[in-house]
């Protein structure tokens, strides 16, 4: 069945009477009915990114408060730029997450590849692009290894990745060896967390990015109406994109001012924002219209009804793996980009911050709910505390017990979000 | 019953080990009729299913779809052929909405991206050929619905993608009285759009409402097949229990 027009089922129904089609129920009212309905959703327990955004502008009244500087051009661009690996990390975790499983070794797997990178680029090395994609190709084969266990052998994810969260510091050890650090030579790599766009390029990002969100709005809608379904009032979609506009030329804006302390200026919004959202708009992509992403909610949701409906589990399993392991390559790039060099402690720490981001944005440790703009929140969120906690000269145990503490009242709220929506309404 | 089946099964076998589980089962199910397949427990019903629905291919004997000869040997020639199977524990994934779930696993898609307007509007008349009113919105969670209003998502996954031969495996297991009554009414109507639905019940009153005709399995040898308005509930009885036979009733 290509269209619907070859179907007389859906024929006789688009010529039924308007109330008795169950068609567009949701979609056609007006813009009050929208709201309640998503007033109604919240209350249900899907409260997706909405405890991360009140907890992220709390946090910014707080520490705004509490330090002169945390508002400050430079301190904005700094947080961003802190915050990009566990970002990308969040974003690689969403991957597994989504499936109800876990990659405790995303940390360690960023930690040997570019632990390799920065090897394999010292001077007299390869030339960085072939070392980016070696580093690339180990965090592949890593994730290759661990679905083989988790999706064909069955062992859990939480014990193959523990295994390898043990297992892949000792190789970090041996490639770093007795030098203990290895500076970080390739300069564009440097530049990758280090630099800023020229202004005029932030601007353009801005414009690309409200371009892109709105051609695929409106571009869905067209698919929408020749199918013959109704579609929401467009004001909702003006309003998103307002609202996302006015946040991004705001953002943009207070990037563009000078923020050196010295004669040269300082100014633009850092690189690693539009390598971010490029990354994340094509995983968004992948993951609300593709039937690869389609099944890793799917299998989230219902393994076994994922199975009779003809998926092929095991490949969707073991691929997400692969994903999260490799992504989590770039976040590591990000991390040696900002410090300047590879030590063998690298990664350790910051997997837990990323689940962390993942569960405080709203993706659920449960599997199959939650999307990537919750990891980047989540992880803004995580950020944030280290960032303004670090301002105040807070000591580092302070920072962990209360990141960890976060980390804790996000699941519990995810868990209790999850009785909620999983409440059975009698009608 | 002149007319011939949509599928036939003729003297079909099924061994696992030294057990012979279906040993030479006949079996027919008819456009337009509901056949409900009755049984004790390990008389073979599941087995007889798993082998129509192509996950247990048969060891020997004929099927028979449209009165030619096929083989069901994986779960992409049952699909092939329009058979739909509706399991007991209600295959279908909380997380995602009722049109996510009505078409799992075979997403309508353009350029590899999804249709969803299309998808919707065939949900839509999926729900409503079957005339189901009691759903709000086709973009609510699977989460939100009640026992009967899933079974009833459950079963228009069925026939979304216009399916021949419909088997529901206990539809009413988990059901009250009113779900009940919803469910066989629902049932009633996929016959009444000339589907072939088969029946699995335990429920002999389930049967004698719903079904037109009715297939006894007993120790993996099918003891009865008759119209359901020619027979009554005592010899229904009798066939599953063993201890009356076709023969002796006639």
């Amino acid at each position: 069945m290509s269209a619907n027009v070859d179907n007389p089922v859906a024929r006789e129904a688009a010529q039924a009477r308007p109330e008795d089609s169950l068609l567009g129920k949701g979609m056609e009212d007006g813009v009050r009915d929208h709201f309640r309905a998503y007033v109604r959703r919240v209350r249900g327990g899907e409260m997706g990114a909405l405890p991360a955004i009140g907890g992220l502008v709390v946090l910014f009244i707080v520490f705004g408060f509490a330090h002169d500087l945390f508002l400050s051009q430079r301190n904005m661009a700094n947080l961003l730029t802190q915050a990009a690996p566990l970002v990308m990390l969040g974003m690689a975790l969403v991957f597994v997450l989504l499936l109800g499983e876990i990659d405790l070794s995303a940390g360690v797997t960023f930690g040997v590849s570019m632990a390799s990178f920065v090897r394999l680029t010292q001077p007299d090395g390869l030339s960085w692009p072939l070392a980016l994609a070696i580093a690339l190709g180990i965090g592949l084969a890593i994730g290759g290894f661990i679905g083989f266990f988790v999706a064909r052998v069955g062992i859990p994810s939480f014990v193959v990745t523990l295994g390898m969260f043990l297992g892949l510091q000792g190789v970090l050890l041996v490639i770093i060896g007795d030098a203990g650090a290895y500076r970080l030579i390739p300069a564009p790599v440097k530049a990758l967390n280090t630099s800023n766009l020229p202004v005029w390029a932030g601007w353009l990002m801005l414009v690309g990015v409200l371009a892109l969100l709105a051609g695929v709005a409106l571009w869905d809608r067209a698919r929408r109406r020749a199918a013959g379904a109704p579609n929401p009032p467009i004001s909702i979609m003006l309003a998103k994109l307002a609202g996302i506009a006015v946040v991004g030329v705001a953002a943009v804006w207070f990037l563009s001012q000078d923020r050196g302390s010295g004669a040269i200026p300082i100014r633009g919004v850092p690189i690693v924002v539009p390598v971010v959202l490029g990354f994340a708009m094509i995983a968004t992509f992948l993951l609300d219209r593709t039937r690869y992403g389609r099944y890793l909610y799917a299998i989230g949701g219902n393994r076994e009804a994922a199975r009779r409906a003809g998926i092929n589990v095991t490949a969707v399993r073991w691929t997400a793996f692969v994903l999260c392991s490799t992504v989590a390559v770039l976040a590591g790039l990000f991390y040696v980009s900002r410090v300047g060099s590879a030590d063998a402690g690298m990664g350790r720490e910051i997997v837990l911050s990323g689940v962390a981001a993942a569960v405080v944005g709203g993706v659920s440790l449960f599997g199959g709910r939650g999307r990537l703009v919750h990891a980047i929140i989540g992880a803004l969120v995580i950020a944030t505390i280290q960032n303004g906690m670090g301002l105040l000269g807070l000591p580092a145990g302070t920072v962990l017990a209360v990141s960890g503490g976060v980390l804790i009242l996000a699941a519990t709220v995810d868990a209790l979000a999850r009785r909620r929506s999983g409440g059975v309404v009698v009608t | 019953m002149g007319n011939q089946p949509i599928i036939e099964l003729r003297a079909v076998t099924k061994s696992f080990g030294p057990v012979d589980v279906l040993k030479g089962v006949d079996f027919a199910a008819h456009a337009g009729r509901v056949t409900a397949l009755v049984g004790d427990n390990g008389a073979g019903k599941s087995t007889l299913i798993k082998g129509l629905a192509g996950v247990q291919p048969y060891d020997g004997g004929e099927v028979l779809f449209e009165g030619e000869r096929v083989h069901l040997g994986h779960p992409r020639d049952a699909a092939k052929h329009g058979i739909e199977v509706v399991y007991q524990d209600l295959a279908l994934c909380d997380n995602l909405d009722i049109v996510q779930n009505m078409f799992l696993g075979r997403e309508e898609r353009r350029l590899g991206t999804f249709e969803e307007g299309q998808m919707e509007v065939e949900a839509a008349a999926a729900l409503q050929s079957l005339s189901v009113k009691t759903v709000k919105s086709l973009r609510q969670k699977v989460s939100s619905l009640s026992g009967g209003q899933r079974q009833t998502v459950a079963i228009a996954r069925a026939v979304v993608k216009q399916a021949s031969v419909v088997i529901l495996d206990e539809p009413t297991a988990a059901l009250g009285v009113a779900q009940t009554a919803q469910v066989l009414a629902l049932v009633r109507r996929l016959a009444d759009h000339g589907v072939a639905v088969i029946m699995i019940s335990h429920n002999l009153q389930d049967v004698f409402e719903v079904a037109d005709d009715v297939s006894v399995l007993y120790l993996g040898t099918m003891t009865a097949r008759v119209e359901v308005a020619k027979t009554t509930r005592e010899d229904v009885v009798g066939y599953i229990t063993g201890t009356k036979t076709m023969e002796a009733v006639a």
